[in-house]
């Protein structure tokens, strides 16, 4: 092959880088014929995509070796070659999908979770410390099966998990929908059988009291079986798009979406504008498109902390954490009530606080 | 017949007792609140207002002074009584050192993003 191809035309020459940017693309099929044909033993999870995938190239390669022994006409060629690049784009899609099916279930996790359940029920007859850390271990997966079932995210089983408090709501949620989607489905299959089986059984087959935790999974089980209105109910998750900041000239910063925000937060953007300008010790103004203009510096990471502190403050209900509360003003006075529990309580007012002189004070006379 | 001036109600005492209670619910006079302000490129102030009135500004600032290694002033305000400026973001380490000399974390306020 190699030695018949500086034979031919220097279009030739031209398909090779083509044909190496290719094989940079993609990485089992990278090489040539060759490669392709080991190919589908290193990707295992693909069946029929992968097969496509494989023959792809294959056939590829072969219409080059057509070409080349073809030879004489370069416009054939290139658009064979076109074809082929569409092909390979088509293949690239193709291929990305069976990667991702190969994540889910060629992960560790799912091949670990049923090791782990069945470990745990050899041990149940053994030892009564290693029966508990194993027991604990199903319950953590338990909860975190139940909790994907219901479609939580994974921050609040992580904050179950570690007890964490959820002070912080609405802003850990956008980036933890991303996570939840992905990790989810490969956890939840292979989860939910064993909290329900092993879960029940663990101490039937044995002497020893049952722990905290399996029964724990055990209420859960009962109570989810018994209403599944509470799976989709519970579902219900807290999130805000991030805050879009823009630097605009040297000192000055853009938030676009203040408007998506507060109508999302269902607060009235005056007041959080006021907030964030008394919390961060700066001015600014709206403009026409209705973005906030900050006076100073701030990065989106800043400002999503402040909109983080606003909704602990004044948009979380501090009974029962639900974000459906209705902010109100009487006598001066600004009253939260709880859409869902109810609950009704007055918000600090927001305070500027001591403003320091900053700048030149021949710019700064007020009054 | 009773003359309604001649009532020993006093109107001013219902507002009274009405601000007491809102001065109880939504307090904010009792935190001590720390708070940071953006100078001119990455330079910023730290402010410290609300201090209680048994402890000392000024020694309290020569302490922060020397721990923070920063430069500082005391600011009289109509408003909010003596505030501590600070050169910098000393927040953090005001708040912890605060709390390492005996002033409760609850009563402590951060400020800013």
């Amino acid at each position: 092959m190699a030695s018949e191809e500086p034979l031919f035309d220097p279009s030739l020459k031209k398909r090779k880088p083509k044909k190496k940017t290719v094989a940079f693309d993609e990485d089992p099929l990278g090489a040539d014929a060759d490669p392709t044909q080991p190919a589908p033993d290193t990707i295992e999870p693909t069946t029929v995509s992968g097969d496509v995938v494989d023959l792809g190239p294959s056939t590829a390669h072969e219409s080059m070796k057509l070409n080349g022994s073809e030879g004489a006409e370069s416009k054939k060629d290139d658009d064979e070659l076109k074809a082929m690049f569409g092909d390979l784009k088509k293949k690239k899609k193709k291929k990305e999908i069976p990667m991702d099916f190969g994540d889910d279930s060629g992960t560790s996790t799912p091949v670990a979770v049923p090791a782990a359940s069945g470990a745990a029920e050899d041990l149940d007859f053994s030892d009564i410390k290693k029966k508990k850390k194993s027991s604990k271990k199903k319950a953590a997966f338990d909860l975190e099966a139940f909790e994907k079932e219901l479609n939580e995210s994974k921050a609040k089983s992580g904050g179950d998990d570690d007890d964490e408090d959820g002070p912080e709501p609405g802003s850990t949620a956008h980036l933890d929908v991303d996570d939840a989607e992905l990790g989810d489905d490969p956890f939840a299959h292979p989860d939910a059988p064993v909290g329900v089986d092993a879960g029940t059984e663990a101490w039937l087959k044995s002497d020893r009291d049952y722990t905290y935790p399996e029964l724990l999974t055990r209420f859960y089980a009962s109570l989810h079986a018994a209403n599944p209105a509470l799976l989709s109910s519970s579902s219900k998750r807290y999130t805000i798009a991030p805050p879009s900041i823009h630097r605009e000239g040297n000192k000055k910063s853009i938030f676009a979406n203040v408007t998506d925000i507060c109508k999302r937060m269902h607060r009235q953007p005056e007041h959080v504008i006021q907030f964030l300008f008394a919390e961060m010790g700066t001015t600014g103004s709206v403009d026409g498109a209705g973005r906030l203009v900050i006076k100073g510096r701030f990065q989106q990471k800043q400002v999503e902390n402040v909109l983080r502190r606003y909704i602990v403050e004044y948009v979380t209900c501090k009974t029962c954490k639900s974000p459906d509360t209705l902010l109100t003003k009487e006598n001066r006075i600004f009253f939260m009530s709880c859409e869902s529990c109810g609950s009704r309580r007055s918000v600090n007012a927001i305070k500027s606080g001591f403003q320091a002189q900053v700048g030149k004070r021949s710019k700064n006379k007020t009054g | 017949m009773s003359v309604q001036n001649l009532n020993t109600f006093d109107p001013f005492a219902d507002e009274g007792e009405s601000l007491g209670t809102n001065a109880d619910v939504g307090s904010q006079a009792n935190y001590i609140h720390i708070r940071i302000q953006q100078r001119n490129g990455r330079k910023t102030l730290t402010t410290l207002q609300g201090l209680p009135k048994e402890y000392d500004a000024k020694k309290l600032l020569k302490a922060f002074k020397k721990e923070f290694a920063c430069n500082g002033t005391l600011v009289e305000d109509e408003e909010m009584g003596q505030v501590i400026q600070l050169q910098g973001d000393q927040r953090t380490k005001i708040s912890t050192f605060l709390i390492e000399n005996g002033i409760e974390r609850a009563t402590i306020k951060v400020h800013g993003f």
